[in-house]
């Protein structure tokens, strides 16, 4: 899809293109978009028209979750705390799409500070799905995934700390790539829970994801925990899955999963067996621990990274200045939402003199048993076959009133966060007219693997072309 | 014993000539500049920003923990110590916390009573934090602003076990701290907020409190002394000493109470997850190798190589420019009387103005001590000549001329010693008597006559040769 967009605005226009999509983005009820970049995006894609450059991404319009530092785009991560904070410089990503010619429309709804699995918990509302504007569009970055969903963006970027780019992608049908623990530079991503984030793509089809993810991916000195890798992701895409092992663990299957969910990954499976691949049944047995380690990890981790949102040197500012102490209580008590305060809360608990032990010190073991799950998984199998989320979209409101069921909803993406290990999801059917993903897991760095697999089963399959109405 | 001081040190040691911070590509060189100039978006802990260790401050902490004599581990880990401060743009600092470089090391100082060996507990990496400059004094200040210049400069902390028994004894530390930093070139000490100490005092049996924000050697012993004199007065109504942290206000002379021990911070530390451990054992060798001659080799070195008395030797390598000015100049001079000239004149007159070596010309000093050797002029003159070069420059030739302090020029000096020995006709007499005293009264009129500018060993040669001539 990217490659036809980029030959349409080559030959005919990127202000048309672009000014098309802001117009539908500015008509629209789903409330994906935080702040629209319109008057940089029509003066850079009128430039482009004038004298186009050359870039993989040459004139194609891409949407940034508010997670991501764009710089002179306001950044809030969908926080009060960060309304009118605008970065002096940009994301490594952000770089590098520039670099490569892409133009950025505008920066996404998520949940506030990646916090949810729904969106919901934005300071500017929640977004909607575009399958059906009652249900949620899944999150964090639900805004980029509904946008894509919705042809309001061609593609889009997000951050994925526990699900956050999959469960979105599953929810409103579209591919969405968490790629290998350091592959892309976090230098300008907003830190949730900074050892367990990665940046990827959210996209329409495969292809598309493993462009962008090339476009983004590599070396950054600013981000120690950057790795040094070959990309190449669009090569061998089409080589099909013959002779590849594909493991099936069964932790993931069964008690909490809808049916309709279950029989949609089956049904894949099978078509990845006609291909031309095995399956196998593997255990990760440490997966009833995932969740429990990955809320202490990330709810102590954001409690420090969070702590220097004080209203001092930039966004929110309430009320007239006192002491130091009370001064920045009131603006942080003014400027995060319910959700936030609970999990710095948490974490500034479970980080606690007498309990970082109990609780941090154990999730981080936890941690490692994971890690050492998926290894020995990839000892026998190529990749891992999964449900994205037990269920498809819920209503909004539906679970935010009860939040360990949506903690819960969570239980097969973290794990792979806490591994490290590249994961995709892909629309594989729908259940109740809702898109169903399916999660191919791989080992560290095998995001080529993940991507030929996924490249397979969407040229057998009809899932990804399906798109939902218009909603105005 | 009753009574007896017990201090701890931790010393702040600024890395200041490192060309970059810590964790960012931001100058050092701010000192003479407008505060927040000399910041980016890491080290104002701007959101999405990532810290990236710098490996030049690594290497310098290697090689102070190896001058300290402790054991440098195999690699570097970061821990995050959170805690709420306007000078703390990120909430938290990184810091080596329980996971130090260097570990268990030692140094000798003068102690009251000789040599004494203080233990180092450890060395450890951390960020500086922005400075804050209060309204008017910490406790009474209406605002306070903040200076990032400073926030993220690589700081190493110093701890010490607590070995030292005095005020004193704390400054006699510092003074041989900054002596090995001044000789390993990673700071100079003479910037602003280059070395900040925190003392942990406590008298014997009792609870220790912590003074924090003490800057400068003389400082140091004031804050000590004064809370050597608040714990005894604090027995002496009867109190008990409570574990607290106090603030030392410099211009007032004392320290102020901060928070007791049920105030005390949680910091909640935790390993920093974007700085991945560094693998350090592979540069040790290395760096040890590189280490430059220490003042304690140094100072034995001088002794043996040059013959000069332990005392010259100790005072000539407290600071590397002092002993490196003394090498040369004893290359081209007589290196005993170079010691004297250096350690007890020139040091001397150096301290009494506040100006450091640099202000002086080893070749200033060659010619002095030449001069002094063909007794071209007197010791009392050569004094004369360093204290003219240290207030209005100029050579030591002009200077012996313009002020005429050369010994009295050889035909004058024969003149009168011609005179006196005509005109001392009996003490003459006496001396061929026998009588050796006899010509110190010849001599003396020598000098009277030269108005005191001839030598007295000249003059007596003289005077004796003019008598074998009659």
């Amino acid at each position: 899809m990217l490659r036809e967009l980029k030959e349409e605005i080559a030959s005919g226009s990127a202000e048309e293109v672009i000014s098309a999509l802001l117009e539908r983005v500015k008509r629209s009820k789903l409330n994906a978009y935080n702040a629209l970049a319109e008057e940089s995006a029509l003066a850079r894609a009128r430039k482009f028209d004038g004298s186009p450059w050359a870039g993989r991404m040459a004139g194609i319009p891409i949407a940034i979750k508010d997670s991501i530092s764009t710089r002179g785009i306001e950044t809030t991560c969908s926080s009060r705390i960060l309304q009118g904070y605008i970065p002096p410089y940009d994301a490594h990503v952000i770089e590098r799409l520039k670099a490569e010619g892409a133009i950025i429309i505008g920066k996404t709804n998520m949940d506030e500070f990646c916090m949810g699995t729904s969106t919901e918990t934005s300071c500017f509302g929640p977004t909607r799905n575009p399958w059906d504007t009652e249900r949620v569009p899944g999150g964090s970055s639900g805004g980029s995934a509904a946008a894509v969903a919705a042809g309001e963006a061609s593609c889009a970027l997000g951050s994925d700390t526990g699900g956050s780019i999959r469960c979105p992608a599953s929810f409103c049908g579209i591919v969405g790539m968490k790629p290998t623990y350091g592959l892309v530079s976090r230098y300008g991503l907003i830190s949730y829970a900074n050892s367990l984030e990665q940046i990827g793509p959210l996209a329409s089809t495969v292809e598309d994801a493993a462009l962008v993810l090339e476009v983004i991916a590599g070396h950054d000195p600013r981000d120690s925990t950057s790795a040094k890798t070959e990309g190449g992701y669009l090569d061998g895409l089409e080589d099909g899955v013959r002779g590849m092992v594909c493991g099936v663990p069964k932790e993931y299957f069964g008690e909490g999963v809808d049916d309709s969910v279950e029989r949609s990954v089956w049904d894949a499976i099978s078509v990845l067996e006609d291909l031309g691949a095995s399956w196998r049944e593997v255990s990760l047995p440490h997966t009833k621990y995932a969740l429990a380690a990955y809320y202490i990890i990330a709810m102590s981790e954001a409690s420090s990274n969070l702590a220097r949102f004080d209203g001092l040197r930039y966004g929110l500012r309430v009320g007239t200045d006192k002491d130091w102490h009370t001064t920045f209580s009131e603006i942080r008590a003014a400027g995060f939402g319910p959700e936030v305060k609970r999990r710095i809360l948490l974490g500034t608990y479970a980080l606690s003199a007498g309990y970082y032990g109990r609780y941090y010190l154990k999730a981080l073991k936890v941690r490692t048993l994971i890690k050492e799950d998926f290894q020995r998984a990839f000892q026998d199998v190529d990749v891992l076959v999964t449900p994205t989320m037990p269920f498809p979209a819920f209503r909004i409101g539906e679970r935010i009133q009860d939040l360990l069921s949506l903690y819960m909803a969570d239980v097969f993406t973290v794990p792979i966060n806490l591994a490290g290990v590249p994961a995709i999801s892909l629309p594989c059917g729908f259940a109740g007219g809702l898109p169903v993903g399916l999660q191919i897991v791989g080992d560290h760095f095998a995001e080529k693997t993940v991507f030929r697999a996924s490249r397979a089963y969407e040229d057998a399959t009809p899932h990804h072309a399906a798109r939902p109405q218009e909603v105005i | 014993m009753e009574g007896e001081v017990i201090i701890g040190l931790e010393v702040h040691v600024q890395l200041n000539k490192l060309n970059s911070k810590l964790f960012c590509g931001c100058s050092t060189d701010y000192h003479d500049d407008d505060p927040n100039t000399h910041t980016c978006p890491v080290c104002l802990g701007l959101p999405g920003t990532l810290p990236v260790i710098n490996k030049k401050a690594v290497e310098y902490a290697i090689r102070v923990a190896l001058a300290l004599n402790c054991v440098v581990q195999e690699e570097t880990l970061f821990y995050r110590k959170n805690y709420y401060y306007p000078d703390l743009p990120k909430a938290f600092q990184i810091t080596q916390y329980d996971y130090p470089l260097g570990l268990g090391g030692h140094i000798l100082i003068k102690g009251e009573d000789g040599e004494r060996v203080v233990r180092i507990n450890r060395v450890h990496m951390e960020e500086d934090p922005g400075r804050l400059v209060h309204a008017g004094t910490i406790d009474r200040a209406k605002y306070t602003m903040v200076d990032y210049n400073r926030c993220g400069m690589a700081l190493l902390e110093v701890v010490t076990e607590p070995d030292l028994r005095s005020p004193k004894e704390a400054r006699a530390f510092l003074d041989k701290l900054r002596s090995i930093l001044d000789y390993l070139d990673v700071f100079d000490g003479d910037l602003e907020g280059a070395m900040r100490v925190d003392s942990n005092l406590s008298l014997a049996g009792g609870d220790r409190a912590e003074v924090k924000n003490i800057s400068g050697h003389k400082g140091v012993e004031k804050a000590l002394n004064y809370e050597i004199t608040r714990q005894k007065n604090v027995r002496r109504r009867g109190m008990k000493v409570v574990l607290e942290t106090r603030h030392y206000d410099e211009l007032r002379g004392v320290t102020v109470s901060m928070r007791t021990k049920e105030e005390a911070h949680d910091y909640r530390y935790f390993p920093e997850p974007d700085l991945v451990p560094m693998r350090i054992a592979d540069w040790v060798p290395r760096v040890q190798e590189e280490l430059p001659e220490l003042p304690d080799a140094k100072r034995d070195r001088f002794r043996t190589q040059y013959g000069i008395t332990d005392d010259h030797a100790k005072s000539l390598t407290s600071e590397i420019k002092v002993a490196n000015f003394y090498e040369r100049v004893a290359g081209k001079a007589p290196p005993k009387l170079a010691a004297v000239w250096v350690a007890d004149v020139l040091k001397g007159e150096l301290n009494y103005r506040d100006l450091s070596i640099e202000n002086f010309h080893e070749d200033q000093m060659v010619e002095i001590l030449k001069m002094l050797e063909r007794e071209a002029i007197t010791e009392k003159g050569a004094v004369e000549v360093v204290r003219q070069i240290l207030d209005e420059g100029g050579s030591p030739a002009e200077i012996v001329k313009a002020m005429g302090l050369g010994k009295a020029e050889d035909d004058a000096v024969r003149v009168a010693v011609r005179a006196a020995v005509a005109e001392c006709g009996p003490a003459v007499e006496d001396y061929r008597g026998g009588n050796e005293k006899a010509i110190n009264f010849i001599v003396g009129q020598v000098m009277k006559k030269t108005r005191g500018r001839a030598d007295p060993g000249e003059a007596n040669r003289l005077v004796k040769e003019a008598i074998e001539e009659l």
